[in-house]
């Protein structure tokens, strides 16, 4: 089957975003929980077989004031193991021989700071997909512990880490939020230390946390056996042998007692690093020390529970309701003290949370066993409380309600493990699949390269041959047979199994058909040097591969580009890549151009260079012109590149540096913003009205009035006749006024294009349609940029038509080489405008550009056209241009469209495998999950603007015909 | 084939090394505090002046430079004016190019002119000494097939290896290691040293092997 270049990568590319999806889809697992709004304040009622008018008793909170000392990074040895007794003197005797509770409570990943924080107090296990769901809110908006406290009136004070004061504003009487850097590891728990001393004398709080983050920055500088940790934990020992003392010492007959919690957020790994799974980063112990229990009388080995069991157990404790989307059950040895009716009470409290979450997570949850003995164990209950109340007090009653204790702690631990296994877990199967079948596509893509590149612009598919062949469903077999056996040996659930059968048999089919594809084509390939020399496309091209520098510099920077994203470094300042590469380029075509007009003067004796200049005599001072400005383009662009780069500082490490940007931005400087940004309007106009229809020609001056006035209106910039008193709108009807003419002109370009198509084969008509929708495009990104973003959008036009002008054409760049600069120019602009790889950098106020509240699906497409204006430009530039120059080469589409497939599959592709093998980096949700998401929705556009390329050859060789 | 001229280049090559190597520790014996990383600035305008003394000096005993026509003193200084004048020239070539790379315009300045010292004394400067100030040459020289003897396609290597050091010196400045040699424009004058260095090793050698194929045009 023969199919044309263009049509080929627009379908790889498209099934390449549904592999892609199912890879997230498995990356970051969806969270099941009830939703936050609603908060069910409603107790259950206590289980009572026949009735009784006293049923939602709550026990008595058991502790009064609450101290939670949480160090940053603590493991378990350093507390438990063989050096704790040297490490933490007073700790370990107080886990010896104190009335103390030990655990090792293991965390989940990512063992880092933040989530863990959330776990501890929502008792869930928070996703990433969360951050992005609240990313204009960093506070914590799902149930929890604090706000729970806060709710029920307890005062609660707070010193240590920032992250606890940005999730929950407001929640505390009192706090200091230290702003951490890793190379301090002293001061930073001072500040935590010198509120102590007047915090415990006074009475007016219930509970303090106090969050110490020197020992994890310890452990970052020289790791878990530097000598530097002893006097660390000497230091966490005394703070707490203070604490103690002085809860000790206000402790008043009659009340109830306190509780100390000694615990961390996560353990430390060999290296002193965390984030992954390894046993010492997620082991890390949990004391809890209050008189309210038993002696202890030497050193027992502690139990191991979850860490987001303490969350169910201290709001039990503190006589809270627990949040709603807790998955920890209680830890029953805390409540071994009170009465067997108390400790039922708990538990059941406990279990009807998770069995209400249990509900609303899992379809069929009534088939889980834990449901299952929780329903029985409730009915058991409710016998049990049935004597209780009669009166009867026996040995039988006492065993009996043990029993049913132990049925309820059963249920509870088969529910939490129920729940979590749902939670905060990669679904490695998923994301398997959906690498496989990019690595799949990307192979087919890459070995048809010689075909699609070929004059014919055509790649021939044995689609049929592979599809009545038998190995074809040999295949199918196999992995269907894989499929089941995978999908019935998980113990997580799986969302590739989850889909239904249909679904899956066709992605088998697929991936089968794409194997036999692969298998063929790779034959096809090999023998092809041996046997037949010279006589395909193949062998000729590569008998006279001959690489220029420019060549050189574009492979090697795409290729390093994609391997530099391994490194963190690399991702969080990926822009500084891209300028960097731009620059190179810039300064690569320069010396082609120089070599071009300057080999013509120096000797003009037979160069094999010479007869490609259109050198003519008569033409001589044109040429002559022309040179000079051809000269003078690449400097100019660097110079441009240049500017544009010190308006927006992005990234991570020099990102706090004052750029123009900034300076525009503040009110001082309000007149110059104007008067720039007015300039760049009318600039823009005379740029992109050159190929217009007159009618066009007038919306756009009209609409680009209506762009100022809507920034007027808005406040950022200055009307000259606009009296200052005025208040601001929100400048709706401007908006809405812009988007008429873009719409317009939209509508036109789209009119001219049919037209050319149907009616008339006629080529200019097309070329204005596609220049009018790509101005519409210009015209609606002038709309939705910030006002000091505007020269960026200036800029690009500007070099668009500079290059196009002077250096493409007059160079003889090929379709491949076009399309590459292309892709990196859009890359560049990309941070240019402001962008960066972190989720932060989304401009969420074109959300109300001309809408007077949130609605979503003009949100969600607003704020993709503005993110990636830099990239769709210059690719819908890649369009016209070629569309343009299709006489010269009939099959540049085809070949632009192929280049820029493969461009952005290759590090999509490369970046999957990349973010699979790093999924247990420290850094995984804070640089390489959101740049994930950013590869994502790039690759979704690139296929979109390949079915553009499609269509609109389409067009050309069916008018051709 | 150029086994005379491939003998005097390894020999001067080797002297150049030497002279760089002594430019980086003669001083550190000498000047209290010295050191690569801590007086970076110093170790460039030292191991810069070395590299010029002394391929001046090699070069003019050697007597590669094109003989002139005119032997007036006249004709000389022109030429002497001239060869300084393109070395400031070059070096405002290569602080703007730095600087539209993305270093810093102002706060550094210091520092990008330094490198642009350096990288002009380790390659203008030998353009200086094999070709004269002749602009026609350089352009032949640096154009593709240009090169007409063993020292052009010298000239060509270890000034291209010198550049391509810079520029990959260039890559590890965003990683967040926080090293002493990450720090502008240390990692950049560092790469265009091994770079040089490098080119030193790379033009004789290559040479030397390829000496059956290299066949050049005569004027």
């Amino acid at each position: 089957m023969k199919v044309r270049s263009s049509a080929f990568a627009s379908v790889i590319l498209i099934f390449e975003v549904l592999a892609v999806a199912l890879f997230l889809r498995g990356f970051f697992p969806v969270p099941v929980k009830s939703s936050l709004s609603k908060i069910r304040q409603d107790l259950p009622i206590e289980p009572l077989s026949g009735g009784s008018p006293n049923s939602s008793h709550v026990p008595q909170p058991l502790f009064k004031r609450v101290v939670i000392m949480l160090v940053d990074a603590l493991r378990e040895d350093f507390v438990f193991g063989a050096n704790g007794r040297t490490y933490m003197p007073y700790t370990r005797h107080l886990v010896e021989r104190g009335s103390t509770l030990s655990y090792v409570s293991k965390a989940r990943i990512p063992t880092v700071t933040m989530p863990r924080i959330k776990a501890l107090t929502t008792g869930s296990i928070p996703g990433f997909i969360d951050m992005v769901m609240n990313l204009n809110s960093p506070a914590l908006l799902e149930d929890n512990l604090i706000w729970q406290a806060k709710t029920a009136g307890k005062k609660m004070i707070f010193y240590g880490d920032e992250t606890w004061v940005r999730l929950f504003p407001k929640h505390f009487i009192e706090y200091d939020g230290t702003i951490s850097f890793v190379s301090d590891y002293t001061e930073v728990d001072n500040n935590v230390t010198r509120h102590l001393d007047s915090t415990l004398k006074r009475d007016d709080w219930d509970i303090l946390i106090l969050h110490y983050l020197g020992l994890d920055h310890i452990g970052h500088i020289s790791g878990p056996h530097s000598s530097m940790i002893q006097p660390k934990l000497m230091e966490m020992d005394d703070i707490l042998k203070k604490i103690h003392g002085a809860l000790i010492s206000k402790e008043a007959e009659g009340s109830l007692p306190y509780l100390l919690v000694l615990c961390a957020d996560h353990g430390m790994s060999e290296t002193g690093s965390h984030g992954g799974s390894s046993e010492p980063e997620v082991n890390t112990p949990l004391v809890l020390i209050s008189p309210a229990f038993k002696r202890k009388v030497g050193m027992e080995k502690p139990d191991e529970i979850e860490q987001v069991d303490l969350t169910p157990t201290l709001a039990l404790s503190l006589g809270l309701p627990i949040s709603q989307n807790s998955v920890g059950h209680v830890i029953p040895s805390v409540f071994e003290e009170s009465s067997l009716r108390d400790q039922l009470r708990f538990v059941h409290l406990n279990g009807h949370q998770l069995s209400c979450l249990l509900k609303d997570s899992i379809s069929d949850y009534a088939k889980e066993a834990g449901f299952e003995q929780y329903r029985v164990a409730e009915k058991a209950h409710g016998s049990w409380m049935k004597r209780y109340l009669e009166g009867n007090a026996s040995e039988v009653l006492t065993n009996m309600g043990k029993k049913v204790l132990k049925q309820y702690l059963e249920a509870l631990s088969s529910m939490s493990s129920a729940l979590s296994k749902q939670l905060g877990k990669y679904d490695l199967y998923s994301m398997i699949a959906g690498m496989v079948f990019v690595f799949q596509l990307l192979l087919v893509l890459l070995l048809a390269m010689p075909e699609a590149l070929s004059s014919s612009a055509a790649v021939d598919l044995p689609v049929m041959s592979a599809l009545l062949s038998l190995p074809f469903y040999l295949l199918c077999l196999l992995l269907a047979s894989v499929h089941v056996l995978v999908c019935t040996s998980a113990e997580s659930s799986c969302y590739f199994c989850s889909l239904s059968w249909g679904l899956v048999f066709a992605a088998i089919a697929l991936t089968s058909a794409m194997s036999c594809l692969l298998l063929s084509l790779t034959t096809r390939r090999l023998p092809l040097g041996l046997k037949l020399p010279g006589k395909s496309s193949l062998k000729i091209s590569s008998s006279e591969w001959s690489l220029s520098e420019l060549d050189v510099l574009l492979l090697a920077g795409t290729a390093g580009h994609t391997l530099s994203l391994a490194a963190s470094s690399f991702v969080e300042e990926e822009h500084q890549t891209w300028y960097f590469l731009l620059s190179t380029l810039c300064l690569a075509v320069f010396q082609d151009v120089c070599r071009k007009y300057f080999r013509e003067k120096g000797d003009a004796g037979g160069d094999e260079e010479e007869f490609v200049l259109p050198y003519k005599e008569n033409a001589k001072e044109e040429i002559y012109s022309e040179k000079w400005l051809a000269l003078a383009t690449p400097p100019f662009v660097l110079l441009c590149c240049r500017l544009l780069r010190s308006l927006n500082q992005t990234g991570v490490q020099w990102a706090h540096l004052p750029d123009l940007g900034h300076w525009l931005n503040s009110s001082e400087h309000k007149v110059v913003l104007s008067l720039l940004s007015a300039l760049c309007l009318v600039f823009i106009y005379f740029l992109i009205q050159r190929r217009c229809s007159l009618v066009s020609k007038v919306a756009l001056a009209l609409g680009l009035l209506g762009v100022y006035s809507y920034r007027a209106a808005v406040g950022n910039v200055l009307f000259p006749w606009q009296h200052s008193g005025r208040n601001m709108s929100k400048g709706t009807v401007e908006a809405r006024f812009v988007y008429v003419f873009v719409l317009g002109i939209l509508f036109t370009g789209t009119k001219d294009l049919l037209r050319s198509q149907i009616i008339t084969a006629d080529g200019k008509l097309k070329n204005r349609g596609l220049w009018e929708i790509y101005s519409g495009l210009v015209f609606l990104v002038s709309l939705l940029f910030r006002p000091h973003n505007l020269p960026v959008l200036c800029s690009c036009l500007l070099i668009q038509t500079l290059l196009a002008q002077f250096i493409w054409k007059k160079l003889h760049y090929d379709a491949a080489q076009t399309t590459i600069m292309h892709y990196w120019f859009g890359q560049a602009f990309f941070y240019f405008q402001g962008n960066s790889n972190s989720i932060s950098t989304v401009d969420i106020s074109v959300w109300f550009v001309g809408f007077d509240n949130y609605v979503e699906a003009p949100a969600i497409f607003l704020t993709a056209l503005s993110t990636y204006a830099g990239p769709l430009l210059w690719a819908c530039h890649l369009v016209c241009y070629l569309s343009s120059d299709i006489n010269r080469s009939p099959v540049a589409m085809g070949h632009g469209c192929y280049c820029l497939a493969l461009l952005r599959s290759v590090p999509a592709a490369a970046y999957i495998v990349l973010v699979t093998v790093l999924r247990y980096h420290l850094f995984i949700w804070s640089v390489f999950s959101p740049k994930l998401l950013y590869e994502a929705m790039h690759l979704l556009l690139t296929a979109g603007v390949c079915l553009v390329f499609n269509t609109v050859e389409q067009s050309r060789t069916s008018s051709a015909a | 084939m150029w086994d005379h001229e491939i003998r005097a280049m390894a020999s001067t090559h080797a002297i150049i090394a030497a002279s760089m190597l002594m430019a980086t520790v003669v001083p550190a014996a000498l000047v209290p505090g010295f050191s690569v990383y801590g007086t970076h600035l110093l170790w460039i305008y030292s191991v810069s002046g070395a590299v010029a003394a002394v391929s001046v000096a090699i070069f003019w005993l050697l007597g590669i430079s094109p003989p002139t026509r005119k032997h007036t003193l006249g004709y000389k200084l022109s030429r002497l004016f001239r060869s300084c004048l393109y070395f400031f020239l070059s070096c405002m070539f290569f602080h703007i190019v730095v600087v539209l790379y993305g270093a810093p315009l102002i706060d550094s300045a210091l520092e990008t002119f330094s490198l642009a010292v350096l990288l002009s004394s380790l390659t203008t400067l030998r353009c200086l000494c094999v070709l004269g100030p002749n602009v026609q040459a350089w352009i032949r020289v640096f154009s593709r097939h240009g090169a007409m003897s063993v020292w052009d396609t010298c000239l060509q290597i270890t000034v291209a290896l010198t550049v391509l050091g810079a520029w990959m010196g260039a890559f590890p400045i965003p990683l967040d290691w926080n090293r002493p040699w990450q720090v502008w424009p240390i990692s950049c004058s560092l790469g265009a040293v091994f770079g040089y260095l490098s080119g030193l090793v790379v033009a004789p050698t290559w040479i030397h092997y390829h000496r059956k194929q290299l066949t050049y045009k005569c004027k």
